[in-house]
Parts: structure tokens; C-alpha cells; sequence
């Protein structure tokens, strides 16, 4: 059965994926706003550097982000001057990780939800009186929610489910950054199979369950027409 | 003239390039009644139609609407859409689809202050037929019913000017003709001047006041409606479809015949029974081609409505066998279609006097 150090792993993988989520949902927002309808020059390129995670190696991402954060890194020196101190290692450092990690499956949803709405909508809004961000909160926002479900089950989901972003820049200390996967990782190092079993069990029926979820409510929609 | 004052009057003058399109337009309109907005699709009048409203953002020039000016570029004057007193009804009603009827209506009254709001719900909701449809959603409207929902949503906004973009355009002809009554009582019920987009004569004939010609992005004739209809310099006067808009009253009703009298300066024409009232204004379309020209009166044709007419000029028409004459039927300015052959058999000259045989009227409304 589970014991004490899994339970504080899956808290631990729990709280990180809602910490992420949360503020990919924050930030990915406007960001998948201005990619869905900008016609800047940058968008291509800003648009290529949020799918990045989706290529690279977990490790490249994670490798990067320890020597920024490190304390000759840039970011670190400015956590440092802050007085935050380092963040590799810290739970703050996971949620940094994981954030960057999981964005594009946040702000890829919210943008083709957004680019889905199209002109419109926005455009009947603004000749019923409706400002840019009244049209957006009483009338983008609703018509995209189905795309805020998927961001959210997706970047929650591949939270839960990263592994080398954690083990390069949160390493492997109980309760702080060892996360479920990690935790499985351990058990079959030292050979403990049958509670690995149980936390890799307990993983796949988590993932089926969310992805059920999503295809599940994508079905409804497309019935509903 | 009074109806084209400046504080009375809309001023649009607008330059827009696009590479393949280019709108290039000044005009004067009356600030009161429904001006249509006419031409071939690709003749710029959906893109000047939302230069006014403010969202086509690359349209240069001048914009005043009785008295309040929305855009001057030359003063880096722009209103934006959404403080600009308009009502905006979409070709395809564009209603949200995340909010039921009710809440659609209510969006945009919501978003007015209550003092300068001057249409209210019920009225609108009345005066185009929905209260039965307050409660549903947009998905679950015929093409008509959405259309009446979009124009009732415009009104309630309480608009200075309302812009109608093809409202009609989307829609088979038996829900045409399910609409077009209530355009009609919204132009007499309610003082709101109207600019109206649309490529369809009988529509533009039996709702507007007042007519702009467009073609590739130019205005190449506006005025009031009977005057430039019946205009032979006209292209459109070059098709088939070219033809007269004239209103007559309900003179009288021949129950026996199952006819109706209707009389208009110059003449009256016998029409199928109407159920409209002695005194009731009727508007009435004549295609050219229906008109033909006798020297005589001529007794014993089974074409009754004979008009005594004056022939002010003649162009060629839109085939190399038929000519335009222009008539003038005792004040009401009348289109004939007749072959080149027919016109040097009468030798048809201005100022002569004949007689105009209309085989059939197209009633409109």
C-alpha cells in the first residue's frame, strides 16, 4: 500500500499541478490573446519559443533553467539581489519549471479557442456599445470556455506527468520536490516493485480518467452542434 | 432642402486601398428616412457601410452624423465603434450564441444610460414579432427569426443611425417577405434614419427614400428614389431589371372585378384586389419591359392600364434591338422598354405625346 512518503508525493505533485495551472491560466491568457490576434512580427517567433517544450528534451529545458536560476545565472542573481535566494531545489523553482514546461498545452487550446471565436462576435460587441475589455470578460471569455477546460485538464495533466524538468532543477527532496514521478522512480531503483506498481497504477488510471474527461466533453460539444 | 442642413444631415467622405479594392466616396446624405446603399457585390457598399460604423479601421476621411462628427483623420479624430451612437444589423444577424434571445436584446440596452434610452424592450419586442422567442437560444432560430432578433437588438441600443448590411440577403424569399412587413413599420414607426445595403431593386423600391449608386467603390449617383430610378444615364438602367417606383393611394375597390384602383399623379392602374383601406399608400414597381407605347389609344386590348405620356428622351438599351425611352405620365416619371424597330415605326422624338400601356404592375408590399 501507499505509505507516508507517497502520500506526501502525491500531495506535493497535487499541489505543484494546481500552482501551475493556475498561473499558466493567468499568464497563458493574455499571451494566447495576443498570439490569436496579432499581426506583429513577432508572433511567429514567440509563437515557435511556447511550443518549444513540446521538442525539446525535458533535460535541455531543465539544464537551461539551472544555470539561469543558479546563483551565476541571471535570473538567479536577481532572486538573489531580491533576497528570494536560489530557486533550484525549492518548490518555487518546480513551479517555475513546470510552468514553462507545461505552457504550450495551456496556450495552444486557449489560442485556437480565441482564433476560433473569430472577428464577429467582438465586432457585434462593439456596435452594441461593449469596450475592449467588457466585449472581452462578457463575451470572449464565455464563448471560449470549452477551450479553458481543455487548458486547464491539459496543463494540469502534463504537470502531473513531467519527470526530467523536476529531477534537473527540483532534484529529489521529500515533501519539497520529490513528486510522484520521481517517487516511482525511486521505488524501482531500490528495487521496491509492488509500491511502484501502486503509484504507477494509480498514474494511468489518473491519465485515462482526465483524458476520458476531455474526449468525453468534446463529444458532448460537437453532439450538442 | 432642409433635410440636408449640416446638423441634420450625414457627411461621409471616405479613401480606403486595398490592393484588389479601392472605396473613394464623399457624400451628403439626409439625416432622416431610409437611404439605400445600392450596387453589384465588389461595389464597396458593405465596406463604406462599416466605415461608418467605425470598423473598418483603414477607411480615411470624414464622418459627421447630425451634428456629431465620429471620425476626421485630417484631425486625429477617431470615434470608436462602441461610443459611436450607431444600431448594426449583420447580414447574417451575428446574435451570441452563448446567450439566449432575451439576453442578446438586452446586451446592448444594458450598455446605454438609462435617460438616453428611447426604445424599450417591449416595444421592440412587439414591433418585430419575438416575444415568443425570448427564451430560447440563437441555435434553436429559423434564419428569419434571427434576423428579427438582430434588428431588434440594434434598436434597442437606441441608435442615432442604423446600418443594415443585406439584412434580407441570407434569406429564402417566403422569409423575405416575412420580414420585409416589419422593416416597413420600423421606418414608420420609428424616426431613426436608416442606411440600407442591398443589391435588390424590389427591395431597395418598396423600403427607401433615398438611393446611392455604387460601383467599384465609386458613388456614381445618389437622390431620391423614384427620380434616380427612372434616370436613363444610369448603368443599372441598362438591364433588364430597369424599371420605376411609383406610390399611389387606394382610389377604390371593384368588388365585382376583384380589382383595386390605385391613383397616383398623372394616372391610376387597376390592380388585383388589395386588402389595404380607401386612403392607404401603396408603393408599386414598373419594369420597363412591361411598358410598351401606342400613338393611339387603343381600344379593344385586354392591357387596361393606359396612361396619357409625354416622351422626354431615349438611349440605347442593354441589347443592340431594344431602346430606353424616358416618359413623363403627368408628373410621374415612367421607363419604357420597346425593340429600335417599334421606336422608328413611331418615330418617337422628345415632347411627343402617346400613350403608355402597362401590361402588369409589381405591387411591393
Amino acid at each position: 500500500m501507499l505509505d507516508g512518503s507517497d502520500l506526501a508525493a502525491i500531495w506535493l505533485t497535487v499541489k505543484l499541478a494546481s500552482v501551475t495551472t493556475l498561473l499558466l491560466l493567468l499568464l497563458g491568457t493574455p499571451l494566447a490573446w495576443w498570439l490569436a490576434r496579432t499581426r506583429s512580427r513577432l508572433r511567429g517567433p514567440i509563437g515557435a519559443v511556447v511550443a518549444l517544450p513540446l521538442v525539446l528534451p525535458p533535460t535541455v529545458l531543465g539544464f537551461y533553467l539551472l544555470v539561469a536560476l543558479g546563483p551565476n545565472g541571471p535570473i538567479g542573481q536577481l532572486t538573489q539581489s531580491l533576497g528570494l535566494g536560489l530557486l533550484p531545489f525549492t518548490f518555487a523553482g518546480l513551479v517555475v519549471g513546470s510552468v514553462l514546461y507545461s505552457m504550450p498545452f495551456v496556450v495552444q487550446p486557449l489560442q485556437n479557442a480565441f482564433e476560433a471565436i473569430g472577428e464577429r462576435p467582438l465586432e457585434a460587441a462593439a456596435t452594441l456599445r461593449a469596450g475592449p475589455w467588457d466585449t472581452f470578460f462578457s463575451v470572449v471569455l464565455p464563448l471560449a470556455r470549452p477551450g479553458f477546460v481543455t487548458a486547464g485538464i491539459l496543463g494540469f495533466a502534463h504537470t502531473v506527468g513531467e519527470f526530467g524538468v523536476v529531477l534537473m532543477i527540483g532534484g529529489n527532496i521529500p515533501e519539497k520536490t520529490r513528486v510522484v514521478s520521481v517517487q516511482i522512480y525511486d521505488h524501482v531503483e531500490a528495487m521496491e516493485y509492488a509500491q511502484a506498481h501502486w503509484l504507477a497504477g494509480g498514474m494511468l488510471l489518473f491519465s485515462f480518467l482526465v483524458l476520458l474527461m476531455l474526449y468525453g466533453s468534446r463529444f458532448r460539444q460537437g453532439w450538442r452542434g | 432642402m432642409s433635410g440636408l442642413s449640416n446638423d441634420n444631415a450625414i457627411r461621409a467622405r471616405f479613401r480606403l486601398d486595398y490592393p484588389d479594392f479601392s472605396l473613394d466616396v464623399d457624400l451628403q446624405l439626409p439625416g432622416r428616412g431610409v437611404t439605400a446603399l445600392f450596387g453589384h457585390s465588389g461595389s464597396g457598399k458593405t465596406t463604406l457601410l462599416r466605415c461608418v460604423a467605425g470598423l473598418e479601421r483603414s477607411g480615411r476621411g470624414e464622418l459627421t452624423v447630425n451634428g456629431e462628427h465620429w471620425q476626421n483623420n485630417a484631425q486625429n479624430l477617431f470615434v470608436p465603434p462602441h461610443r459611436r451612437a450607431i444600431g448594426y444589423v449583420f447580414q447574417d444577424a451575428n446574435l451570441f450564441a452563448h446567450l439566449s434571445v432575451r439576453r442578446n436584446l438586452e446586451f446592448g440596452m444594458r450598455r446605454v444610460a438609462s435617460a438616453q434610452r428611447r426604445v424599450a424592450l417591449d416595444q421592440a419586442v412587439a414591433l418585430l414579432g419575438i416575444d415568443h422567442l425570448l427564451e430560447r437560444m440563437p441555435d434553436r432560430l429559423s434564419g428569419g427569426e434571427r434576423q428579427r432578433v438582430g434588428i431588434a437588438r440594434a434598436l434597442l441600443t437606441s441608435p442615432r443611425l442604423l446600418l443594415m448590411d443585406e439584412p434580407l440577403a441570407a434569406l429564402d424569399l417566403k422569409r423575405k417577405s416575412e420580414i420585409l412587413p416589419y422593416l416597413e413599420r420600423l421606418h414608420d414607426e420609428l424616426d431613426i434614419p436608416v442606411l440600407y445595403v442591398s443589391h435588390s431593386p424590389d427591395e431597395v423600391a418598396r423600403l427607401a427614400d433615398h438611393v446611392v449608386l455604387l460601383e467599384q467603390g465609386r458613388a456614381i449617383a445618389q437622390g431620391e428614389l423614384r427620380e434616380t430610378l427612372a434616370r436613363l444615364d444610369l448603368p443599372t438602367a441598362f438591364s433588364e431589371d430597369a424599371g420605376v417606383v411609383v406610390e399611389g393611394e387606394i382610389a377604390s375597390h371593384d368588388a365585382h372585378y376583384h380589382l383595386t384602383r390605385l391613383a397616383f399623379p398623372g394616372g391610376e392602374v387597376l390592380v388585383s384586389q388589395r386588402p389595404e383601406a380607401l386612403g392607404q399608400r401603396l408603393r408599386f414597381r414598373v419594369h420597363a419591359r412591361d411598358v410598351s407605347l401606342a400613338l393611339q389609344r387603343a381600344e379593344g386590348s385586354s392591357i387596361t392600364n393606359l396612361l396619357p405620356a409625354r416622351v422626354e428622351a431615349m438611349v440605347a438599351a442593354d441589347t443592340p434591338a431594344h431602346v430606353l425611352v424616358r416618359l413623363d405620365a403627368g408628373g410621374t416619371p415612367l421607363l419604357a422598354r420597346i425593340t429600335r424597330r417599334s421606336a422608328d415605326q413611331l418615330t418617337i422624338t422628345p415632347g411627343q405625346q402617346l400613350w403608355a400601356q402597362i401590361k402588369t404592375v409589381a405591387l411591393l408590399g
